[in-house]
Formats: C-alpha cells, sequence, structure tokens
C-alpha cells in the first residue's frame, strides 16, 4: 500500500443546507438505483390486488369489471404508494443499525439534511410507483375523466401526502430496534387503514361503527380527493382537507423524527 | 497551542450502567494517543461524547478549545470519527461513499470525485471503487471507512477500535495508515483494548476501566510503574541454580525468586547496568551458566495488574 497524499489540501468552505440536503437526496437515489427490487417489490402487490379485485370481485360488488375498476384504480393507486412510503422508516432503520446515521452525525451541517434529503429521494419513488399503478389502470381500461391535467394532479397529491406520511414511519424506524419490526409494523398500519377506507367498497353499505371510522380516516379523504381528480369531478373541498391532513401529519411527525434522530 | 482534548470528570449513566465514571483526558496537538481498556471500559462512550453524538451527564469536555455541548458544530468541523462498526454504505460503491462524504463537507462534484478516487488509490482500493461495499472484506471496509474519515483532513482523527476483527495482515495496513497519518501531523486519537496496538501506535496511553483513567503515560513509563527489569539465569542443574541463587541474595540483597529443583532463577533489577555485575559474579562462582535474559514487564502484564477487577462469587 503507498500512502501518499493523504492530507487533501485546505478545508473547503462549509457546505450550505441546500448543498447537503441535495447530496443526500442523491445518495438515496443511487441507493434506489443499485437496488431497484424495492421498489419492484411494494409495487408488485398493489399491481396483483388491483388485476384480482377487479376481475374476481369487481362483476360482484359493482356490476361490471369495468365499473368497479373506475371505483377501484384511485384506491389502489393511494395504497401503492403508501406502502412505498414505509420504506423510509426501513432505509432510516437500517442506516441507524449499520453505522451510517453516526458517521452523518458527527459530519457538520444542516441537522435536519440527512432526513430531508432521504425522504425528497422517496418521492421519486412515489412518483415512479404512482406512475406505474396508473399505466397498469389504463391498460386495463381504466377511464381518466379528469384527462391529462387530472391524473397528473391526482398523482402528485399522492405523493405529497405519502411525503407526509413518510415521517410518521420515519419516527417509527428510529422508535424500534430492527428494520424487518419497521416493516411489519408500518405495513400492517397501511393495510388497517386502507381496508377499513373507501378503497375497496362504497362504505354506505358498512356497519355504524365502521362506517364511523371510515369517515374520520384521512386514508378516506384522500381517496375522496383522488377519485374526483381521476374522474374529473370538482375536488376542491376535497383536495384542501387531503392537503390539511398532510400539513398535519408532517408538523407532528418531522420534529418528532429529528428529535429521536438527535438522541 | 490548545489542547486538542481535555475532560474534567465526564460522566455518564445508562441506566444501571456507569460507562463514564469521571473521566480526565488531556490529549496534546500532535500526538497519537491511545485509549486502553478491556470491553465495557467506557472507551465507545467517551468516542461518542468527543464526538458530540452523546450528550455527557456531567463534566466538562472540550475538542481543539471548543465545548463539545455549547460549541458542538465547530467540534463536528474539525473532528472525524471513524466508529467501531464500519459507518459506510453498502449499497454505494467505496468511490460513491468517498464523494458523497466530500460533497456533504463542501467540495464541488468534481473535487469530491478527484479527493475520492486520490484516496481510494492511496489505500489500495482503486481496483475496488467501482464495487458495491458490502462486497468488500473486512479490511477493504475498515480502509474505506477511516479513508472517509480523512476526505477533508481534519485536525483531530478519532478512531474506535480501528483494529477490531481484522486479520493480522488488514491490521498492519491499519497501523500503516496511522502512522502515516501521524507523520503528516494528524493528531490521533485511538482506541484500542490490544496493549500491542497501544504499544506500537500511540505516544502516550491513557488506561481505561469502568469508566475512568487509572492510569496515564508513556507505554514505557506505564511498563516501568508496574516493576523493574527482571533478570534470568538458567544454569545446568538445580543444584547450581540453588547456589547461584544463594549468592545473588547475599552479595546484592535481592529477593531472587527460585523454585526448587528448577536450573533457572529469576532475580529484580531495579538498574539494568547493575546486571552486568551480577552477571559477572555468576559466571566466576558458578560456571557454567547456560543463558540469560533480560526481559521487562510486557505492557499486558502493566494492563492486567492496573484493570484487575473484583471477583465477584456468582
Amino acid at each position: 500500500m503507498t500512502i501518499e497524499l493523504l492530507t487533501g489540501g485546505p478545508r473547503p468552505h462549509r457546505a450550505g443546507a441546500v448543498a447537503t440536503t441535495a447530496a443526500y437526496a442523491r445518495r438515496g437515489l443511487l441507493k434506489l438505483r443499485r437496488v431497484p427490487e424495492q421498489l419492484v417489490d411494494v409495487t408488485i402487490g398493489p399491481i396483483l390486488m388491483l388485476v384480482m379485485f377487479t376481475y374476481v370481485f369487481g362483476g360482484a360488488i359493482a356490476g361490471t369489471t369495468g365499473d368497479y375498476l373506475q371505483f377501484l384504480l384511485p384506491g389502489i393507486l393511494v395504497m401503492g404508494v403508501l406502502f412505498t412510503a414505509v420504506q423510509s422508516g426501513v432505509t432510516l432503520q437500517a442506516d441507524r443499525s449499520a453505522g451510517v446515521v453516526d458517521r452523518f452525525r458527527s459530519l457538520p451541517g444542516w441537522r435536519a439534511a440527512p432526513l430531508v434529503g432521504a425522504v425528497l429521494a422517496d418521492s421519486v419513488r412515489y412518483v415512479a410507483t404512482a406512475a406505474i399503478i396508473i399505466v397498469t389502470g389504463l391498460l386495463l381500461g381504466f377511464d381518466a375523466g379528469g384527462g391529462v391535467l387530472g391524473v397528473l394532479a391526482a398523482a402528485l397529491l399522492v405523493v405529497v401526502f405519502a411525503f407526509a406520511l413518510s415521517w410518521l414511519f420515519t419516527t417509527l424506524g428510529l422508535a424500534v430496534r430492527s428494520a424487518g419490526a419497521v416493516q411489519g409494523i408500518g405495513m400492517m398500519a397501511v393495510f388497517l387503514l386502507v381496508f377499513v377506507s373507501n378503497v375497496f367498497v362504497d362504505p354506505a353499505t358498512l356497519p355504524g361503527a365502521v362506517a364511523a371510522f371510515v369517515d374520520v380516516n384521512p386514508i378516506s379523504h384522500l381517496v375522496d380527493a383522488v377519485r374526483a381528480l381521476l374522474h374529473g369531478e370538482p375536488a376542491g373541498p376535497e383536495v384542501a382537507l387531503a392537503l390539511a391532513e398532510a400539513a398535519a401529519v408532517t408538523a407532528v411527525f418531522a420534529p418528532l423524527t429529528a428529535r429521536l434522530y438527535r438522541r | 497551542m490548545t489542547l486538542a482534548i481535555e475532560t474534567a470528570g465526564l460522566r455518564k449513566r445508562f441506566g444501571q450502567v456507569s460507562a463514564l465514571d469521571g473521566l480526565d483526558l488531556t490529549v496534546e496537538r500532535g500526538v497519537v494517543y491511545g485509549l486502553l481498556g478491556p470491553n465495557g471500559a467506557g472507551k465507545t462512550t467517551a468516542v461518542r461524547v468527543l464526538a458530540t453524538l452523546l450528550v455527557a451527564d456531567d463534566g466538562e469536555a472540550r475538542v481543539l478549545g471548543h465545548d463539545v455541548r455549547r460549541e458542538a458544530e465547530a467540534v463536528r468541523s474539525r473532528l472525524s470519527l471513524t466508529g467501531q462498526y464500519a459507518s459506510v454504505d453498502q449499497d454505494l460503491t467505496g468511490a460513491e461513499n468517498l464523494a458523497l462524504i466530500g460533497r456533504l463537507l463542501g467540495r464541488s462534484g468534481r473535487g469530491a470525485r478527484d479527493r475520492a478516487a486520490e484516496l481510494l488509490a492511496a489505500f489500495d482500493l482503486a481496483d475496488a471503487a467501482g464495487r458495491p461495499v458490502k462486497h468488500y472484506s473486512g479490511g477493504m471496509r475498515r480502509r474505506l471507512d477511516i479513508a472517509a474519515s480523512i476526505v477533508v483532513t481534519p485536525d483531530l482523527l478519532v478512531l474506535d477500535e480501528p483494529t477490531t476483527g481484522l486479520d493480522p495482515r488488514s491490521r498492519a495496513d491499519v497501523w500503516r495508515i496511522v502512522r502515516a497519518l501521524a507523520a503528516q501531523g494528524t493528531t490521533i486519537l485511538l482506541t484500542t483494548q490490544y496493549l500491542e496496538e497501544a504499544d506500537a501506535l500511540a505516544g502516550r496511553v491513557a488506561v481505561v476501566d469502568h469508566g475512568r483513567v487509572v492510569a496515564e503515560g508513556t507505554p514505557g513509563e506505564l511498563k516501568a510503574s508496574v516493576g523493574a527489569a527482571r533478570l534470568h539465569v538458567r544454569f545446568d542443574d538445580g543444584g547450581t541454580a540453588a547456589a547461584a541463587a544463594g549468592t545473588l541474595r547475599t552479595a546484592f540483597g535481592l529477593e531472587v525468586v527460585h523454585e526448587p529443583g528448577s536450573g533457572t532463577l529469576t532475580a529484580p533489577v531495579d538498574d539494568p547496568e547493575r546486571a552486568t555485575a551480577m552477571l559477572t559474579e555468576l559466571t566466576r562462582r558458578h560456571p557454567p551458566m547456560t543463558g540469560f535474559s533480560l526481559d521487562r514487564p510486557s505492557l499486558d502484564e502493566v494492563f492486567l495488574s492496573l484493570t484487575a477487577r473484583q471477583e465477584v462469587p456468582s
């Protein structure tokens, strides 16, 4: 081993918050490119559900499979992207266990940059997941009444909501001791919220207590908004409510994540 | 010149366990300083407090004049930590890992890539630059981890057990890196549980046990503190050895150790020059001598005598 040039010249100027956040985001994207399976893992489930539910239950639930696809696709879009959000917590937990978090925390710079960078990089995965599900839906014959603008707006809304919800999973990621636990608990939570919502059926037929939960479930509100946007119906209040809930989740869990990260 | 590290009465508890129990350290700049202690002595806790990863319950700690709590950002910009567990990203390549650290420390994209290539070459990792780190051997990973700590030359480099778990060749590589960095004037704080390592690398050593410093000095001073050098003399038979032991006792007034029947005697030598006189006397009065050796207590013996733990009956 020849050891020369070990000193790296003068110390560069301290990196700003934007530059460090961008560097962390870049790292997230490199990891995604290196391990594309993590995207396939979480996308294949919703795609299978979309196909199976449409062709197995569709006729029974909505009369025709085509009608059910119109109803189901917006909910599957929400479910798929929220599954992807769980991965933010899994990644952070893995970083912590591997000692990578220690390295980052011992570097100078904006304290929240590693978190914000990672979550921003995850947004790219949300966009990819959303695109895959929407394209599959269109191939199956989904009629997007909202047109290109409606589809883009719906995808954007889901991505923003997932971005907010990922702070919940990063908090979870720092609170438990293994990546497997984050995956298990996170998926279970999304699954429950998605099933006890208006994703699969019209809540009008549900028993009182369940219907009451569906009514206050933020996932239902998000699905209402996404459905309206995709179908090209007026969606103003629904979108506003979903965005307000996304802001509330971020306001609670982003600071909580930052606090746990510093510990 | 300000000190590299200065701690006073540092305390940290984790539940019932007292990891740091009044740790006092003074480390000058420009030295390799060894923090030596058994597992669980508090070395890693001390290092994490210095690197601002952990806040102590009580006491003061300054790194290069900056308080680790009130001026944490200044500490972070001058200290680099290589933790006990390789803290590089397994999914990224060696080059990507180093370029990432370079960017985080303010280098431009090209500057960060150039510096990464330079370090990979210097650390014998150029061939593996484009491979994901998860395919690296333990030694390669550790070298990359140390390289990540000097992407921008720190004023204080902290290496937490840098050779634990490495094979002998990789350990020798790390030693060479530490020596090269020290030769260029980087102050290094190194924790280790290997006495041999502290002896080989560190100019000064603090022996840590139960969260406090139990001895401090150069490796030579520490060895001297435990006791005198010892002269071992061998004879053909036990009778001659016994007679020789008697001669040394009467002529030099020494507490000579000789097991009945053994051909070897051991005598303490506080002044090594006195050994010449002792050997001359023995060759004159009890020939033939078959051999002799002079040794100092090993750092192992120092270590064991300093960190002797009370045996608790279970």
